[in-house]
């Protein structure tokens, strides 16, 4: 479903941060448009 | 030879009149209208008197007049069940009004950096005075005052920020350089709140302990803030500067950078050094960090509650030899978050838990309590943010169910029993595992519990040099004289 598909991804540090998404997205066929982890607290 | 946590102590510093000056305040306040414009006041109409902050049951439970787990009997919002004839001063410190701590603030002051008014002056001065960790030396500091037309012309001229208090204009923090940013106004208020802050928990520190300042060698500041100059932006010592304002004449001292986890590199650090001989008495500080004031205030505004982020919390550790009864840093037991451990969060529990546990023979199930963030979830469910605490405990439970160690139906008994709620405010340093240090101390002296593992993790990413995020682990044990 994500094949082809651009995505933009904001991970979270005490949630699952941004490298490990943009992994399954790549691994999923997907480009990372723009991708961040942020710390909400 | 084994290195224990000799002393603990905790301070909050209540500083409404500043929250217009935490960095997301600040910033959402010179696009709203300014000083005096709509969000200032809609700030204003909720934030806490200095009565309402001492009864607020996590402060209590900060300064160590209740237990954490009291706060699983107390129904939230806390902030609408505040504690019954609540007090100021508790075992570990005490809750500083604002009134007193601008006498700190000019106690801490070496280059002439705050003016008050001698109105004002002449208002707080038999507070500041009453305060029985201050020295008459402090209290000269407070001077005579500048003149109130003279404050104002250095606000409207030359970039001092003013400073409030009852809504009026008291007296101001002027910047120190025309051009250089690290010491403009904005940020000397920031260092000059921590160095105040972190000075009035020394001295709890030594007053607990019953040691006088000479005693300590060296000192390491886990503070948020970075001192320096637009040379070397981070490169100056909160530490040697704290421990000057104590009298602390025969230390060093140098400052810990690592986000959030700063506190545990510290106290790491410190036990390294006395375990090693390098040193015998190491103080580990954190004084407050002005920046996180107000950093929810939106969510608690839309949620029509009280702006809780009005508290500076500081925290100050005394690492010494074996004395026979105090919890024993375990310093074969820290856990590190390697860079190429991953940065999920499966990789990094098991790299600050579960790898330092099974190196020691030790189950999950093993450990009486897990501190970990201990960020006040009233504080930043509001905003958004979640419950961390409670997060990283049931992160905590599923890694012990994967390892068989508790069944999959017992992870909410494990939060409950191994957990916490939390209880600290969001100053980044502060939540970091340590504010249980206190509490951990008491309990195993007193038999209730044997051990605590403290986890901390810092957002390294933030600084935009490094996808990374760090962590580090210790496993406190009652000391083994108290266990016999």
């Amino acid at each position: 479903m994500f094949k082809g598909k651009k995505v933009i991804i904001i991970g979270e540090r005490d949630g699952v941060p941004g490298p490990a998404i943009a992994r399954c997205m790549m691994a999923a066929g997907a480009e990372v448009a723009f991708m961040t982890t942020e710390c909400f607290v | 030879m084994a290195v224990v946590v000799k002393e603990c102590a905790y301070a909050l510093v209540h500083v409404p009149n500043f929250v217009r000056y935490g960095s997301k305040p600040i910033r959402d306040i010179s696009v709203s209208g300014g000083h005096g414009g709509d969000l200032e006041k809609k700030i204003y109409a909720h934030v806490r008197s200095f009565e309402e902050a001492v009864a607020y049951p996590p402060n209590q439970v900060f300064v160590g007049n209740l237990h954490p787990d009291a706060l699983h009997d107390i129904p939230q919002p806390w902030y609408e069940h505040q504690v019954k004839d609540a007090r100021k001063d508790g075992p570990f410190g005490e809750i500083l009004a604002e009134d007193q701590f601008y006498g700190w603030m000019k106690a801490a002051d070496d280059f002439d950096l705050v003016w008050l008014a001698p109105e004002f002056i002449g208002r707080i001065r038999d507070r500041v005075a009453s305060h029985p960790l201050i020295s008459e030396a402090d209290l000269s500091k407070l001077g005579s005052g500048v003149a109130i037309g003279k404050i104002i012309d250095k606000i409207n001229d030359d970039a001092a920020l003013p400073l409030f208090f009852d809504g009026e204009v008291v007296g101001c923090l002027r910047r120190d350089h025309d051009a250089d940013d690290t010491l403009k106004a904005h940020v000397l208020m920031e260092n000059l709140l921590t160095k105040a802050s972190g000075a009035l928990v020394m001295r709890h520190l030594f007053k607990r302990a019953g040691i006088e300042p000479g005693d300590v060698d060296f000192i390491l500041s886990c503070s948020e803030d970075a001192v320096g100059d637009r040379y070397n932006r981070g490169g100056g010592s909160l530490s040697k500067a704290i421990g000057e304002m104590c009298r602390c004449v025969n230390a060093s001292g140098h400052d810990i950078k690592a986000f959030c986890a700063a506190p545990i590199h510290a106290i790491v650090d410190a036990a390294a050094q006395v375990e090693a001989g390098v040193y015998d008495r190491v103080v580990v500080i954190g004084g407050g960090c002005l920046a996180k004031i107000g950093m929810k205030y939106s969510g608690h505004l839309k949620n029509n509650m009280p702006v809780l982020e009005d508290m500076l919390g500081c925290i100050a550790f005394l690492i010494t030899k074996d004395d026979g009864a105090s919890p024993v840093i375990r310093l074969d037991s820290v856990g590190k978050h390697n860079i190429g451990a991953g940065s999920n969060q499966q990789d990094i529990m098991t790299s600050l838990i579960v790898k330092p546990l099974d190196r020691l023979g030790l189950r999950m199930i093993d450990i009486d309590k897990y501190a970990t963030e201990m960020h006040n979830p009233e504080i930043t469910l509001p905003a958004g943010s979640g419950n961390t605490p409670l997060t990283n405990y049931k992160i905590m439970a599923a890694l012990a169910s994967i390892r068989k160690e508790i069944d999959r139906s017992a992870v909410d008994d494990f939060v409950r029993q191994r957990g916490m709620p939390g209880f600290s405010p969001t100053q980044g340093h502060i939540p970091a595992a340590v504010p249980f240090l206190g509490h951990a101390a008491l309990d195993m002296k007193a038999g209730r519990i044997k051990n605590t593992m403290f986890v901390a993790k810092g957002s390294l990413f933030l600084g935009r040099m490094s996808q990374l995020s760090d962590g580090l682990s210790f496993l406190l044990e009652a000391n083994p004289n108290i266990r016999k």
